[in-house]
């Protein structure tokens, strides 16, 4: 036992009690983050080395960027909808109306196209990677590729991690266009803006940096997405139960560590 | 006994493991010369299926060391182990077909991933492949999801046999197969030591079908390999354990945990 500084008495113990148990979150917590490290390096790893996959990433590549589309494309537009009512509301409070395309532009492709689309991807794509690899895990198909000389991390997590970061970039690019088109026919439509003088002022202030900052923030999201959902799949134990945990971590993971990337990566491009 | 060959294709001593409290493997030695089909026995839940596991590298045994070819597998370098491995073939208890993948694709896949094999050649010989374990050309394009339990066991067994490896682990290749398939899957076992030359390891808890394909058999109990021997001698072993799991008594040394009401 541990010997407590004052008296053994009741509030002792449960301080104890208290301080283990942070102890152990602590723990817990450096334990994952080291696995999660080495997944991912070994995951890297085998992106590099071959043999590579190509019919298997363009598969991938297939399921997270083209069928991603429609969900994608219409969170753009509705989000440029939105943007461009609510910049209105509070750039007219200051006579300045005529910053509604610029501010919608810089919203949605510094921040707004890149978060959504990962978001959205990692509830679609990486729910369905976790699923789909947990499942392998528990029904021992994992274990069979190994007996069948395949290393599973080329033939499941490399194609995946390749598709993922090179898909999202892609994606966030048409959500971009979308979601700008989105704030046009807002601007058009319902708030008054001339037609050409909106497109005007969404590209004479559009600098190049807001949009490759936005690819580079969705090239990051993309591979977090793809490496939550093999990680947690891969991990996954306890038959139906656990892949359905594995699942939920997967996006529950990914979208903290999308918004957390995201607050890095905008501080790292930031420039006063 | 039989005196363990001059250069085993796999050799184990001492291998122990366990899950959290529960000790499966607490001391396994086992030989297996190069064309002889070794057969486990014991009761359910005994750890055969993870003795297999942990010579194909799936689970890490504590300690102990397990020789496939003479290569130390324990502590090995993983893309060592993966040549190494590349020796055996495994049939899974549970058949582990994948399910994303065609009948005819999981048989060719070791063919065409391993030996890298093109899809065309590759399925010819799925095809005869499948023939062989009593499946026609009609099942060669159905998902796993598709078959009975008995097809699945048939399918995995050809997917482990089909790249005619050097080793092959058989864990329970007739459970779930109707007596006459399963005299058909013994026969095939047979061939493929017999024919091809594989050394087999084979689970089973049918002592009609460990009769028929084992040149020898080893009883796992209690973690450890208590006894084993030439099959013929399995009658007359005077080891109580092997002659109440080969006459089923459920009186005897091994007892079995069963809760009554
Ligand atoms: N991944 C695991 N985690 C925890 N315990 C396990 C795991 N795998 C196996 N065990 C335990 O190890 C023991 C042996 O399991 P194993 O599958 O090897 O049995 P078996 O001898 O093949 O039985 P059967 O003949 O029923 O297939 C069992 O008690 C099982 O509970
Ligand atoms: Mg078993």
């Amino acid at each position: 036992m541990l010997a407590l500084p004052y008296g053994s008495g009741r509030r002792g113990v449960m301080l104890v009690h208290f301080v283990a148990g942070i102890g152990r979150a602590v723990i817990a917590f450096v334990v994952t983050t080291g696995r999660l490290a080495r997944f991912a390096g070994n995951g890297l790893y085998h992106c590099a080395a071959p043999p590579i996959y190509p019919l298997l990433i363009g598969r991938q590549m297939l399921s997270i960027g083209y069928f991603s589309l429609p969900v994608v494309g219409l969170t753009a537009v509705f989000t440029g909808m939105v943007l461009a009512l609510q910049v209105y509301v509070g750039s007219s409070r200051f006579n300045a109306e005529s910053a509604v395309a610029t501010i919608v532009v810089i919203g949605i492709t510094r921040e707004l196209g890149p978060v959504l689309a990962g978001l959205m991807v990692a509830g679609r794509v990486g729910a369905a990677m976790a699923a789909e690899i947990g499942t392998m895990r528990v029904t021992e198909q994992i274990d069979a590729l190994v007996t069948l000389s395949t290393n599973p991390f080329k033939y499941l997590v490399a194609p995946r991690l390749i598709a993922g970061t090179l898909m999202l970039p892609a994606l966030v690019f048409v959500a971009d266009i979308i979601g700008v088109l989105g704030g046009f026919l807002i601007g058009t439509g319902r708030l008054d803006f001339n037609g050409g003088t909106y497109l005007k002022n969404t590209f004479d202030f559009l600098e190049t940096i807001d949009v490759v900052s936005g690819l580079v923030k969705a090239a990051v999201f993309g591979f977090i997405v793809s490496l939550m959902g093999c990680y947690n799949g891969f991990h996954s134990a306890g038959g139906a139960a656990g892949v359905g945990r594995a699942t939920t971590n997967s996006v529950v993971s990914a979208s903290v560590l999308i918004l957390a990337a995201d607050y890095i990566i905008t501080e790292l491009f930031f420039a006063k | 006994m039989n005196a363990p060959a001059p250069s085993p294709k796999i050799s184990l001593r001492d291998v122990h493991r366990a899950f959290g409290a529960k000790v499966v493997l607490a001391g396994v030695d086992l030989d297996l010369a190069a064309g002889e089909s070794l057969v486990i026995i014991g009761g359910s839940g005994t750890g055969k299926s993870v003795l297999l596991k942990c010579i194909l590298g799936l689970l890490r045994p504590e300690c102990g060391s397990i020789k496939i070819d003479g290569a130390e597998m324990v502590g090995i370098r993983a893309a060592e182990r993966e040549r190494v491995v590349r020796k055996i073939g495994m049939l899974f208890q549970g058949a582990a077909l994948f399910d994303s993948l065609t009948v005819w694709e999981n048989v060719a896949f070791g063919l065409v991933q391993a030996h890298g094999m093109s899809r065309r050649a590759a399925r010819a010989v799925a095809a005869t492949t499948l023939a062989k374990v009593g499946l026609g050309a009609d099942v060669m394009e159905l998902r796993p999801a598709a078959l009975s339990g008995g097809m699945k066991k048939r399918v995995a067994l050809a997917r482990a046999i089909a790249t005619r490896p050097e080793i092959i682990f058989f864990d329970e290749p007739t459970t779930g197969l109707d007596p006459i398939m399963g005299d058909v899957i013994n026969d095939l076992v047979v061939s493929c030591v017999r024919d091809l030359g594989a050394a087999a390891l084979s689970i089973t808890h049918d002592m009609a079908s460990a009769r028929k394909i084992a040149d020898r058999v080893a009883m796992l109990h209690g973690g450890k390999i208590i006894w084993s021997g030439p099959v013929a001698a399995i009658d007359h072993s005077d080891n109580p354990y092997v002659d109440q799991f080969i006459h089923g008594y459920a009186q005897g040394p091994i007892q079995m945990e069963v809760l009554a009401p």
